[in-house]
């Protein structure tokens, strides 16, 4: 560890869970989750906020976790792809993302379902022209926009 | 990334302790200095934390609508009174970033967010901005996405964000806490033109922080529009951008407000398209002079060009679409 850069504390609540970590101060949010907390689930794409394969939820706000630090993030509740649902229970966009077959690779996948749960929270999937747009921070190599948005579709007309 | 060491700030240490020196920095949002820093273009020693020193939220004063440098993009799209009386300023930030970058990123360090040009973000490059003296290969290579107006021999590096196009078309202040006081800067005065010193951005002295930006109310309410073309429907910065904000009176135009992004070296105000519709009865003719008036001055490389009639016809379909918003009133 370099002498100028002393671990620093954070206090985070991941899934509900509370977690105490002590991290270099470079440590992103998103290395955090995955290298110290072991929850692979959050992927890790172009670590530049471009891809979007990162986001999750904090404090109920959908960010994308590679272009914010774990310390900057102290006290703060953050959701991952693992505390929306369990393989027997899934959460319904979970659900609908496989029956919609709104994946192929599956690597921008928990990124997406998160981006997709925030986004109908927020009142944004009034339209397909809609939901296109306030999906546009997730990108998807395969190609599965199309079926993207029917599972959106589909959950937010559930909801509604 | 090199090391760094964290501090985060609250209201109080905020006054005494100082991003004041070349290798200290604040961090609010962090979605633009993170990837600087990640690729190795910005290497602060100390990282100032300020998004928890309390300058959120949106104010409406009696002289004009004050919205806090530490709000987040998506709170002052979603502020009542920012969109009742800003709308130019809501659409300009909704259409920048991505929903999750809005979520985080905050108004002072959007202002503050350095430039798209290829050869900058890409330190295998030589770069006057990111190492002065080091050359522009923008001049002769690469630069589709440059600038054609406010450019000089040492760099042509567009200034990305919407939000400043917007708010120097309504003659916005940035406010600023120094050591020594609070300040005001007009945003028409904020940004620095290249010239020989592409390094130099903004007329910031080290350890000033951002607190507010400020819309005077004669710029406030009016119709508007901000129309932004880029290569894709969204998340992309933009080729062009027309910020248009009109008042029409009995057919006369009574307040002209125009400015365009992407293609400026800073946020580009259009006061010759101004003049060309202040006090002038509203028709196509009109509206096409005018719009034709954005053009005057440009300097355009030959990867670029494509941006002046784009530029031409942006301001023109923004005029007509606000001028349509201002008749039907």
């Amino acid at each position: 560890m370099p002498v100028d850069s002393p671990v620093v504390p954070v206090a985070l609540t991941v899934n509900g869970k509370p977690e105490r970590l002590e991290v270099d101060p470079r440590t992103t949010l998103l290395d955090a989750l995955r290298d110290r907390l072991h929850l692979s689930g959050t992927k890790k794409g172009c670590g530049l906020g471009q891809c979007g394969a990162c986001t999750v939820l904090v404090d109920g706000r959908r960010v994308v976790s590679c272009l914010t630090l774990a310390v900057m993030n102290d006290g703060a509740s953050v959701t991952t792809i693992e505390g929306l649902g369990t393989p027997d229970a899934l959460h319904p966009m979970q659900a609908a993302f496989v029956a919609c077959d709104a994946f192929q690779c599956g690597y921008c996948t928990p990124g997406q379902i998160l981006s997709a749960v925030a986004l109908i929270d927020e009142g944004h999937a009034g339209s397909d022209e809609e939901i296109r747009e306030h999906m546009s921070g997730n990108l998807c190599r395969c190609g599965a926009y199309a079926n993207i948005v029917e599972a959106i579709r589909t959950v937010a007309g559930q909801e509604g | 990334m090199r090391a760094f060491t964290y501090e985060r700030l609250d209201g109080d240490s905020a006054a005494r302790r100082r991003a004041d020196t070349t290798d200290s920095a604040y961090v609010a949002g962090g979605t633009d200095l993170l990837q600087l820093m990640q690729e190795g273009i910005a290497a602060p020693r100390a990282l100032l934390d300020v998004s928890r020193v309390g300058t959120d939220g949106v104010t409406a004063e009696l002289d004009g609508i004050r919205i806090g440098a530490g709000t987040r993009l998506t709170d002052a799209i979603e502020d009542p009174t920012v969109a009742a009386r800003l709308p130019l300023v809501a659409e300009a930030l909704a259409a920048s970033a991505s929903p999750q970058v809005r979520n985080m990123a905050t108004i002072g360090g959007n202002l503050l967010q350095r430039t798209r040009c290829l050869y900058f973000r890409d330190v295998t490059t030589p770069c006057n901005k990111r190492e002065p003296g080091s050359g522009c290969p923008a001049q002769a290579g690469e630069n589709r996405l440059n600038a054609i107006l406010g450019g000089s021999a040492h760099c042509i590096a567009t200034h990305a964000s919407d939000l400043a196009v917007a708010l120097v078309a309504l003659d916005a202040e940035v406010i600023v806490e120094r050591r020594n006081g609070e300040r005001s800067i007009r945003l028409a005065d904020f940004y620095r033109l290249p010239g020989d010193t592409p390094h130099r951005e903004t007329h910031l002295e080290p350890g000033d922080l951002i607190t507010a930006v400020f819309v005077p109310i004669a710029a406030t309410g009016l119709s508007s529009r901000y129309l932004k073309l880029r290569d894709r429907a969204s998340f992309e910065w933009s080729l062009v951008s027309a910020a248009v904000a009109l008042k029409i009176d009995d057919g006369e135009v009574t307040a002209a407000r125009v400015a365009a992004g992407g293609v400026g070296t800073v946020p580009w105000r259009l006061p010759m398209v101004e003049d060309r519709l202040l006090g002038r009865t509203i028709d196509v003719a009109t509206l096409q002079l005018a719009a034709e008036a954005a053009a005057e001055g440009v300097d355009p490389r030959p990867g670029n060009a494509f941006k002046v009639p784009l530029l031409v016809n942006a301001v023109a379909r923004a005029l007509a679409a606000v001028a349509d918003q201002e008749l039907a009133r």
